[in-house]
């Protein structure tokens, strides 16, 4: 089956700045790809590029297998959702979902059915004679996405859609767009910086730094297997600790750090590694404590700097000689700063970073 | 652990919460007659009086009969109310060998006033419109040059464009004078409009091209309904830019279309027989009168126009 969207060699320049910078990506039919990087990464702008909201410089944008590159937004079978929701502030609820059909100049009839049944889709029947004036945060976004629904459109572009929402809301309607794409199964792409939204909702995950993709792979893999260094301390809170040496593959292979020299047994590497002064990280999450740590092949002594008790888990800043750690503990942990803390884990579930090229050895 | 001490020891303080609780309680008490206020609302009250003073004279002087205004007292109101001056002033006041009043004078300016307000606001929307919201090629180029129309001094252009009026046979016409009151109105309508656009949130803009919406459509049904607040300021602008124009209104038309100002003036100024006080007063007042009625019904939403286009540029 031919790829819901192709990008190919994008290059999209405002002036002497490049934002895009030779992109390509291929998103598969009924895919939701989350689009995620720190602000200025370009991921909004190759949204924005996707939607034909902006001009691209160079290269080409296929939707279903046409070459939409140079279409007008409304031409190329997508609908867009907005973080400030943009709906219209002068049309009711039902002007707002019908604005898009009218303009497409689609039967009375068909209209009013259609946006009867995304209104039913959403929950918003009630309100469709309403303003959006008079409508909350979460209503104002389930019309912006039913805008996009009743237009049948074959991909959806969600723009940092949750960023104006509170926590609470924001976890709720997450839920309802993931439901809403299980039940749709249309292609989506959705741009976000919160990582959170990223792992829950993508089906692949595709991180973005300075108008190029870094990896474009499922959450599991980008969560386990960063390709690079950035990546690893990109997803992962608190982020991912990392111990400073050298890589030794000339026999079995070890690492030589400040502070210990251990085994690398079980580390899977990628195809080609290269030895060498690399950056072995762990997650919090993967180091044991207490009497558990003695088990594991690489053990530290250290001590509790600072403890921050999250109630589900218990984070603790630790360390060893010059080397610090951040540790996740049971949310019962009944550890306090000043205690000396034991703590060990897997080569295996560390990924070790070359030093200069920052890639994944 | 549990219960042990923490491992940083904090040192015993307590604090003292009832500094805060005692003390005077309720609300601030206000002082109405504060030296403050005195002197704000004596420099108000004073700086008020001075610009009602000539208003005032206008007023009781126009309702005065020419026996009491030659006794000299220009501050007494008058003792026989008469309406005469006004209906001469609009009617019958003699301007060389016209004697028709103000009349002609505020129908001209009718004519004028009208299609110049509506033809420089719609063009001017359209402009600001594609400038914030359709960055063509050289949109910047275009609004520098646009912005630097309205720093050259009219007196450079009065000749040009009488050769220029005189060349397309508009010279002398009321219909000239419209197109020089528009593009004369192009440079600050068109900034003005021009900002507002860019502070509407652009989403909207993307979200109606996404809709299917294309250049009109977004303008008409989209930017034009957001946008009534600066309509207003714009339609209060020319309209008394316009109406109050005096120096293209002589230059341009002949004197069967002198604008109301024209008129006025030239009532004022006649040199022909008694200077009648009352009459120039009344013609003073009635040409005064539409921009005055103008900023009455909507100064609410020019203040909220001026402010939107203003604050967010």
């Amino acid at each position: 089956m031919e790829p819901s969207i192709s990008i190919r060699d994008l290059v999209l320049r405002f002036g002497a700045i490049t934002v895009l910078n030779g992109l390509n990506l291929d998103v598969k039919q009924g895919e939701f790809v989350v689009l995620l990087g720190s602000s200025g990464c370009g991921k909004s702008t190759l949204l924005n590029c996707i939607a034909g909201l902006l001009d691209v410089s160079e290269g080409q944008i296929f939707i279903n297998g046409r070459n939409v590159t140079w279409e007008e937004p409304s031409d190329r079978g997508i609908g867009m959702v907005f973080q400030s929701y943009a709906l219209y502030p002068q049309m009711t609820v039902e002007g707002n979902l019908s604005f898009g059909l009218k303009n497409a100049r689609v039967p009375k009839a068909e209209v009013q059915e259609r946006v009867a049944r995304a209104a039913k889709t959403l929950q918003i029947e009630p309100l469709l004679k309403r303003k959006p004036a008079a409508l909350s945060g979460g209503q104002r976004q389930r019309v912006a996405i039913g805008r996009a629904l009743v237009r049948d459109v074959d991909v959806f572009l969600f723009d940092e859609p949750l960023s104006n929402l509170d926590a609470k809301l924001r976890a709720d309607l997450r839920v309802e767009i993931k439901q809403l794409h299980q039940r749709l199964r249309n292609t989506m792409i959705y741009v976000t910086h919160d990582q959170i939204e990223a792992m829950t909702l993508a089906d692949r995950i595709a991180i973005m730094k300075g108008g190029e993709v870094l990896q474009f792979d499922t959450p599991n893999e980008i969560y386990n297997r960063p390709a690079s260094r950035y990546v690893a301390e990109f997803i992962g809170s608190p982020t991912m600790n990392f111990l400073e040496g050298t890589v030794d593959l000339s026999e079995a292979p070890r690492f030589a750090g400040s502070q210990a020299t251990f085994d690398l047994d079980g580390y899977s590497f990628a195809d080609r590694p290269a030895g060498g002064p690399a950056a072995f990280g762990i997650r919090p999450e993967h180091i044991v404590t207490g009497p558990e740590a003695a088990a594991k092949p690489i053990r530290f002594d250290t001590r509790v700097d600072l403890v921050e008790p999250l109630g589900s888990d218990t984070l603790a800043w630790v360390h060893a000689g010059d080397q610090s750690f951040w540790v996740r503990m049971d949310g019962q942990s009944a550890v306090r700063s000043g205690d000396s803390l034991p703590i060990g884990f897997d080569p295996q579930r560390a990924n070790i970073f070359d030093m200069q090229t920052e890639a994944r050895l | 652990m549990g219960n042990k001490a923490s491992a940083i020891d904090m040192p015993d303080v307590v604090l003292e919460p009832r500094t805060l609780v005692e003390g005077p309680s309720g609300p601030k008490p206000k002082k109405r007659l504060s030296r403050r206020n005195i002197m704000i609302y004596g420099t108000l009250i004073v700086i008020c009086l001075y610009y009602l003073l000539p208003l005032y004279v206008m007023v009781v002087t126009s309702l005065k009969g020419m026996p009491e205004i030659r006794l000299g007292n220009i501050f007494a109101p008058p003792v026989e109310i008469t309406f005469e001056p006004w209906v001469k002033a609009w009617a019958q006041a003699c301007t060389g060998l016209n004697c028709e009043g103000l009349s002609r004078g505020f129908w001209n300016s009718v004519r004028i006033t009208i299609p110049s307000v509506l033809a420089s606001i719609v063009i001017a929307s359209v402009n600001g419109y594609a400038l914030a919201n359709w960055r063509f090629k050289g949109a910047d180029l275009f609004f520098t040059i646009l912005i630097f129309g309205a720093f050259i001094p009219y007196q450079v252009m009065l000749y040009p464009i009488v050769i220029l009026l005189r060349e397309i046979g508009l010279y002398g016409t009321l219909w000239g004078l419209v197109i020089v009151h528009t593009i004369f109105g192009m440079p600050i309508l068109t900034l003005l409009f021009r900002n507002y656009f860019t502070s509407l949130p652009e989403e909207l803009f993307k979200a109606a091209r996404v809709d299917g919406a294309r250049f009109w459509g977004i303008y008409f049904r989209i930017m034009v309904p957001m946008s009534l607040p600066i309509f207003v300021v714009a339609m209060i602008l020319q309209v008394t830019g316009i109406w109050n124009d005096f120096l293209f209104g002589v230059v341009y038309t002949k004197p069967e279309f002198y604008p109301m100002t024209v008129q006025l003036n030239n009532i004022v100024n006649s040199v022909q027989g008694v200077k009648e006080y009352n009459v120039n007063m009344a013609a003073t007042l009635l040409t005064g009168l539409v921009p005055l009625i103008i900023y009455f019904v909507s100064g609410k939403l020019f203040v909220r126009g001026i402010a939107a286009g203003a604050v967010k540029g």
